[in-house]
C-alpha cells in the first residue's frame, strides 16, 4: 500500500478525530460520525474519502446503510517497517551475547 | 436497531500476489505457521467441513465449521473460541475472507462479526489480525516474515 497516502491522511487532525471516533465505536454511518462534530457533513464525507483511499477506513454496506470501519493494517505495516527491524536486531544481539557468554571454544 | 447488537471489524490489505497463492497461504497449515506465530488451522476448506485453530502445543484455540467456500475467492468460517470460558460463552462468530484481484495485486478483506455487543472475542481477535496480515503480506511479497514466532530465546 502507498505509505505516502497513509501519512498524508494522518497529517490532518480532523481525520485523526474521525479515526478516534471509529476506534471508540467501530462500524458507524456517516450521520452517526457527524453527530457532535464541528465539521459539515460535506467535510466529513471528503475526509472519509481520503481515509478510504489510504485504506485507513473500510466501508461496508449493511442493508441500506453504509458503515465505516477503522482499518489499522496499514498503520501496523508502518510500525513493523521500523519496529520489526529493532526487534530483529535485539534478537540478533541476544544470540550474539549468548554465544559470547557460552563461548565457542569450551 | 440491528447494527447495535452486532460487533464487527473489517480489515483490508493489498498484497502483490495472485488469488491462488493467497488462497494457498490462507488455507495451508505449513504456510499459516509462518505468519500466524506458529499456530495453524485444520480443515479441508469445503462447505460443511469442520475447522479448527491449533496452538503450537497442539491444544485447540478455536473451532467451528466452514460455512461457505469458493476457492480462490471467498471463505466463511463459523468460529468459536474454545479455551477461554468467557469468550466461549459468547457463542459462534463469523469470519469471512474475501479475495479480489486489483491490477497486479490482490485485495484481501477479513470481516469478523458476532451477534453480541462489546464482544470480548472480537476485541481479542481484532488485536491480532493487523500483525498477522502484515506478516502475511511481507511473506508473500518477499518470502520472509518481519515477526516470526515469539522470540525463541529460551529455546535457542
Amino acid at each position: 500500500m502507498d505509505d505516502d497516502a497513509v501519512f498524508k491522511a494522518l497529517a490532518d487532525p480532523s481525520r485523526r478525530e474521525l479515526l478516534d471516533r471509529l476506534h471508540a465505536r467501530n462500524g458507524q454511518t456517516l450521520s452517526e460520525l457527524c453527530q457532535g462534530l464541528e465539521m459539515s457533513r460535506q467535510a466529513v464525507t471528503k475526509h472519509l474519502a481520503v481515509l478510504e483511499s489510504a485504506n485507513l477506513v473500510a466501508a461496508r454496506r449493511r442493508g441500506r446503510e453504509k458503515l465505516h470501519f477503522i482499518n489499522p493494517v496499514p498503520i501496523n505495516g508502518i510500525a513493523e517497517r521500523w519496529i520489526g527491524k529493532f526487534e530483529e536486531r535485539r534478537l540478533a544481539a541476544l544470540s550474539a551475547l549468548k554465544q559470547a557468554l557460552e563461548g565457542e571454544d569450551r | 436497531m440491528t447494527t447495535k447488537s452486532l460487533d464487527q471489524f473489517v480489515y483490508v490489505t493489498f498484497i502483490r500476489t495472485t488469488p491462488e497463492r493467497l488462497w494457498q497461504a490462507l488455507t495451508d497449515p505449513e504456510f499459516q505457521k509462518q505468519y500466524w506465530f506458529g499456530m495453524h488451522q485444520e480443515s479441508d476448506w469445503r462447505a460443511g467441513s469442520p475447522w479448527k485453530m491449533v496452538f503450537t502445543d497442539g491444544k485447540t484455540a478455536d473451532a467451528g465449521e466452514i460455512l461457505e467456500a469458493e476457492p480462490p475467492r471467498r471463505v466463511a468460517i463459523r468460529w468459536r473460541n474454545e479455551f477461554r470460558p468467557e469468550m466461549k460463552a459468547e457463542g459462534f462468530s463469523t469470519c469471512v475472507y474475501e479475495i479480489e484481484p486489483m491490477g497486479d495485486a490482490v485485495q484481501l478483506t477479513v470481516t469478523h462479526s458476532i451477534e453480541a455487543p462489546q464482544s470480548q472475542l472480537i476485541r481479542a481477535v481484532s488485536g491480532g489480525w493487523p500483525r498477522i496480515l502484515s506478516n502475511l503480506k511481507t511473506l508473500l511479497e518477499t518470502g520472509k516474515v518481519l515477526m516470526p514466532e515469539r522470540p525463541p530465546v529460551a529455546a535457542a
